[in-house]
Parts: structure tokens; C-alpha cells; sequence
């Protein structure tokens, strides 16, 4: 149910992300979603990969911080509400989202929406029982 | 083991003996022998045949670091240059390099002073040391050379750098010793985990590390991240190189060998000798040096020196860990902030490790800027920007309470802070004054 998400320490200096794509480039490395957050000294650069362990590593070795966390994965509907509807249901459970970011799947009619939550296991468990559905770590990995 | 057990643990009467016969001599030597030292005996009114004792030492005018490069090359040599032998050059960020010259005399002490600090910190003839201070003009790596080739230990001589093959050394030799600058040690480990070694398991019993400050807290970083005894070696290139004072085992100050190297703590503003424990300025003179004998040399190093006698059995005065050197010391906005407290500051800090420098700027009438960059490292980083922002809200504050100054962090990528010949540059001052 979990998905490995990779996070990157970025300067807000120029050329750090193209660094960071070249990197990932350089080793065949897909990425699968994205987000990046920043604040006027700094970014965290969050991505899903498939190759979580080499991406991972290479960052590494191209002398970036780099951190592991997990995440889910939540299927929504996309229409207007779909979102509203399983923010509603993480609400009522009493889970706070600490950050998310959302993509819409090449093909279909589903977005899929990424959240960083503290306390994983309860929000699994709240969402599941409100019917809303979950995707595998494999699945998002070859999205 | 001693290494010099008749020097090292003599009675105080005695020592002040020998001081008072060696001071005599080297007065009248480089009397003879420096004109520049001709001149300023004569200026400030003193004979050598004033210098009746060891205390008379408080009669002779100081030597400064601007001596040295006002002289450079050669006009504070004292023997002729064809007796030199070897010649190391420091690096002058302003002006002039600062040369030493030693003889042959000189490198024998050297060797002396190196084998009872690599005893002192607990090394064993037939004990192997990784020597990864650098060789060349540097003092650290040759001075821990001549000391470990006098002591009889096996030296694998690294220098600095190559960090990868360093801990291959390492690994395939299983050094007993390692001599290298604090910050290398630390920054080895980040390495050794990357390439999946355990710092912990390292085959290094005993650092002995110097050619920069550093806090007790990075002490305890470096003992428990290595899993080693850590201690301080002190010296200066001006006095000998590595080899002044060492700690021992009980790392409680460091022995300076007094029979040599006469130490004083003065006033920096006064000049004013600080009594027994005060703080003050490290001054130096050396008792039997022949090529470059420094009379009264401020070493700009801030300590404290008390003459009880260590749990080692040492009788040789002991300085504390240096509290920082006053050309590292910046003042901003009227303050003296030395980089040692702040690197204290983010140790205590959990998790981070002492990568930083500090930034003074003064924009054209404003007051001055501190700005500190601390590297964040994998144990303090989060995919959260809020607990990032909350960590550089805590080092803000904790600075600004230690040292009642406001500063901006900033946090930044690691590896961004300079490293040469793995000391880190810590202060960078933008002002111009």
C-alpha cells in the first residue's frame, strides 16, 4: 500500500534541479512524479522511481542530500468533488495531510494524488473503509 | 609510555633551571646573530646580560606575526642559510608568506618534541600511523614523520586527501593511529558509510588531531562516529610545526614542552602576564631553536595554562584546548564571536555536524551581516520544508542567545563549504574596513 518517495536538499541556486534530471538521466533513471517545494533560500525536490535504492545512491554520489519517506498513492475520480471527497474522509478520521501533490494518469479517467502523511497505517485504514482505492507501490512504479 | 620521562616529569625548580641557562643563551644568541633581533632589543633598552633568569623573560620586547613577513625571506633567520635544511612556507592570505628555515639541530628537536606527543597521546613504537596531514610545504604531515620515524612506529604516509583511498589504507593495514585535521575525520566518516563501512568497526584506535580549532563537542563526535580516543595536538609553523603540546589520554589540557618551548599567557591588550588558569594570549619563546629561535612569539591563540601535575605523572604545563585564534575571531556589530561557539551551538544541536562557515558583510552604511551556511547532512534533512525551516529557526535562536548577535542561516547543499587540505575555511569577511 506504501510508496517510496525520494527527496532531494536543493539550493535555490541555478542549474541544481537540470543537475538532479541530468543525474537521474545519466543512469536510466525514469522519473514516475514530482513535486518540488521551496522557500527563498532552499527546495526539497520529492520524486517516485521506480529504482528508489539507485536513484538514490547516485544522487548521492553526486553529492546531494537525499532522503527516503513513505507516501501513498490515492486513485481519485477526475471530476469536480474528487478531491473534495477524500480530503473529507482523511478529515474526518482525524488525519493530517502534511503535504500532497496530484498527476493525472496518461490513460484513463483517474488522477492520482500523492500524500505525505504522519501515521501512515491509520490513513490506509480510513481510507480502505471509506472505499476509496489505494494503489500499490508496483503500481505507481510503472505508471 | 614517556617519552622523555627526565623532561617531562621534572620538578618545577629544576625545569625553571634549565629554562633560565637555555633563555640566557638564545638571548645572546640571537643577539649576535638576527639583526632584527639586535634592533629591537635595542630599542626597547635591553641587554642580553639583563636576562639573569627565566623570569627576566617579561623584560624582552614580543615578536609578531608581521615580523615574520616584514623579514620574509630570510631576515629572521639566525644561523647562516647554507645551515638551513629544510624550508617550509605558510600560505599568507595578506601580504607575505611565513617561512621557517630549520637546521638540522631544529629537525632533531622536531623528531623530539613529534615522539613525545605520539607517546603522549598513547602511541607505542611498533604501532602503525596513517599520516594523512599533508606533506609538502605543510608542517603537518613531515613534523608527524620525523616524530613517528623517531619514535619507531610504522608510518604509512598518506597525506591528505584521497579520501577513498585513505580508508582503503585503512582497511588494508589497520592502522593504530590516525593524524589528521578534525574536520577530515569527520568528513572521512560521511565517506566510509556511503562505500558501506562502519566507522565504528575502523581499525583506528587514537586520533591525534590538530592544525585547526575545534570544540569538545566535536570531540565527542569524532569519539563516538569513529569509536576512538581523540585528542588534540598543538603547533604552529612559526614555533616548530606539530609538536608543541599534545594531550594525553586523560584529555585534560595539553602538554607543552616547557624545556623547549617557554610558554607565557599574557594580556592581548596589555601584554600583561594572566595568571595561573586566567585566559589570555598564548606567547611562545623558543629555548634551543637555532635556525629560527622566536623570542616572545604571540601566537594569537586564545588559552589558559596551569603547572599542577597531570594524572599521566607529566610535570609539564598544560594549556587548555585552544578557545579559538584571534585572526578567526570576527567581531561583528561590536561582538567577538569566534567560530568555535558556533560550531558548539549546531553540535549541540542534535545531529548536525560541524560543516559551516560564517559570512560577515557590511553593506555601504548598514550595520554588519552575519550569515552562517550550515550543510545539511542526510540525519537532520527532512522531505518537509517546515522541519527544515523549524531547524534554522532553532540555530538562529540558539545563537543569537549564546552569543547575543542576530545571524541568518541558511542552510545549504553538502560539500558547498570549501575544504583545502580538508580544513575547512570557516570565516569569510566580505567588509571592507
Amino acid at each position: 500500500m506504501k510508496v517510496e518517495q525520494i527527496s532531494v536538499f536543493l539550493e535555490n541556486k541555478s542549474g541544481r534541479l537540470a543537475e538532479v534530471a541530468e543525474i537521474l538521466a545519466r543512469s536510466g533513471i525514469n522519473i514516475r512524479a514530482l513535486s518540488l517545494a521551496d522557500t527563498a533560500d532552499f527546495g526539497i525536490l520529492r520524486l517516485i522511481v521506480k529504482e528508489t535504492e539507485k536513484a538514490k545512491q547516485v544522487l548521492k554520489e553526486g553529492g546531494f542530500t537525499v532522503g527516503k519517506t513513505e507516501v501513498i498513492a490515492v486513485e481519485v475520480s477526475d471530476r469536480p468533488g474528487g478531491l473534495a471527497g477524500i480530503l473529507n474522509v482523511l478529515n474526518g478520521g482525524g488525519i493530517n495531510v502534511e503535504y500532497m501533490y496530484a498527476f493525472v494518469q496518461k490513460s484513463g479517467n483517474n488522477a492520482i494524488i500523492i500524500f505525505r502523511i504522519d501515521g501512515l497505517e491509520k490513513a490506509i485504514d480510513v481510507l480502505q473503509k471509506a472505499g476509496i482505492r489505494i494503489l500499490k507501490g508496483e503500481e505507481v512504479y510503472s505508471l | 609510555m614517556i617519552w622523555n620521562k627526565e623532561m617531562e616529569c621534572m620538578g618545577r625548580k629544576n625545569m625553571q633551571e634549565i629554562q633560565s641557562q637555555r633563555l640566557k643563551k638564545i638571548v645572546s644568541y640571537v643577539y649576535r646573530n638576527c639583526p632584527l633581533y639586535k634592533a629591537k632589543f635595542d630599542s626597547s633598552g635591553v641587554k642580553p646580560s639583563d636576562v639573569k633568569g627565566i623570569k627576566d623573560v617579561q623584560k624582552l620586547p614580543f615578536t609578531v606575526k608581521d615580523d615574520m613577513r616584514d623579514s620574509y625571506p630570510f631576515g629572521l633567520f639566525s644561523s647562516p642559510v647554507g645551515e638551513v635544511k629544510e624550508i617550509h612556507v605558510s600560505s599568507g592570505t595578506t601580504g607575505n608568506p611565513t617561512v621557517v628555515g630549520y637546521t638540522k639541530k631544529d629537525l632533531k628537536l622536531w623528531s623530539e618534541v613529534m615522539a613525545r606527543s605520539l607517546c603522549c597521546a598513547g602511541a607505542e613504537p611498533g604501532d602503525r600511523i596513517q599520516i594523512a596531514y599533508g606533506y609538502g610545504l605543510f608542517t603537518g604531515g613531515l613534523g608527524f614523520h620525523y616524530g613517528a620515524l623517531e619514535m619507531g612506529l610504522t608510518i604509512i604516509p598518506a597525506s591528505s586527501g584521497q579520501t577513498k583511498r585513505q580508508l582503503k589504507l585503512m582497511t588494508d593495514f589497520k592502522p593504530r593511529i590516525l593524524g589528521c585535521t578534525p574536520s577530515y575525520a569527520l568528513y572521512m566518516a560521511d565517506e566510509a558509510r556511503e562505500i558501506g563501512l562502519d566507522p565504528r568497526e575502523s581499525s583506528w584506535e587514537i586520533g591525534i588531531f590538530g592544525a585547526e580549532p575545534w570544540s569538545d563537542s566535536m570531540r565527542k563526535e569524532i569519539e563516538a562516529t569513529w569509536n576512538m580516543l581523540a585528542t588534540d595536538v598543538y603547533g604552529l609553523s612559526e614555533i616548530i610545526g606539530p609538536g608543541v603540546a599534545q594531550e594525553c589520554r586523560h584529555k585534560d589540557g595539553l602538554h607543552i614542552w616547557s624545556d623547549v618551548f617557554y610558554p607565557e599567557v599574557v594580556n592581548p591588550e596589555t601584554g600583561r602576564a594572566a595568571g595561573e588558569g586566567e585566559a589570555g594570549e598564548l606567547v611562545i619563546t623558543t629555548l634551543t631553536k637555532s635556525g629560527i629561535p622566536l623570542i616572545r612569539y604571540r601566537t594569537r591563540d586564545n588559552v589558559s595554562i596551569t603547572h599542577e601535575k597531570c594524572r599521566c605523572g607529566r610535570t609539564s604545563p598544560r594549556i587548555s584546548k585552544i578557545r579559538g585564534r584571534t585572526d578567526d575571531m570576527i567581531v561583528v556589530r561590536g561582538i567577538n564571536v569566534f567560530p568555535s561557539q558556533i560550531e558548539h551551538v549546531l553540535l549541540a544541536i542534535e545531529g548536525t555536524q560541524p560543516h559551516y562557515q560564517l559570512i560577515v558583510d557590511r553593506k555601504a552604511g548598514e550595520m554588519d551581516e552575519l550569515e552562517i551556511l550550515v550543510e545539511v547532512e542526510e540525519k537532520v534533512f527532512s522531505d518537509e520544508v517546515r522541519k527544515l525551516q523549524v531547524l534554522e529557526e532553532k540555530i538562529r535562536k540558539e545563537i543569537a542567545s549564546v552569543l547575543s548577535i542576530s545571524a541568518k542561516v541558511k542552510l545549504v547543499e553538502p560539500r558547498t563549504i570549501e575544504r583545502s587540505e580538508g580544513k575547512a575555511k570557516r570565516v569569510i569577511d566580505r567588509r571592507k574596513l
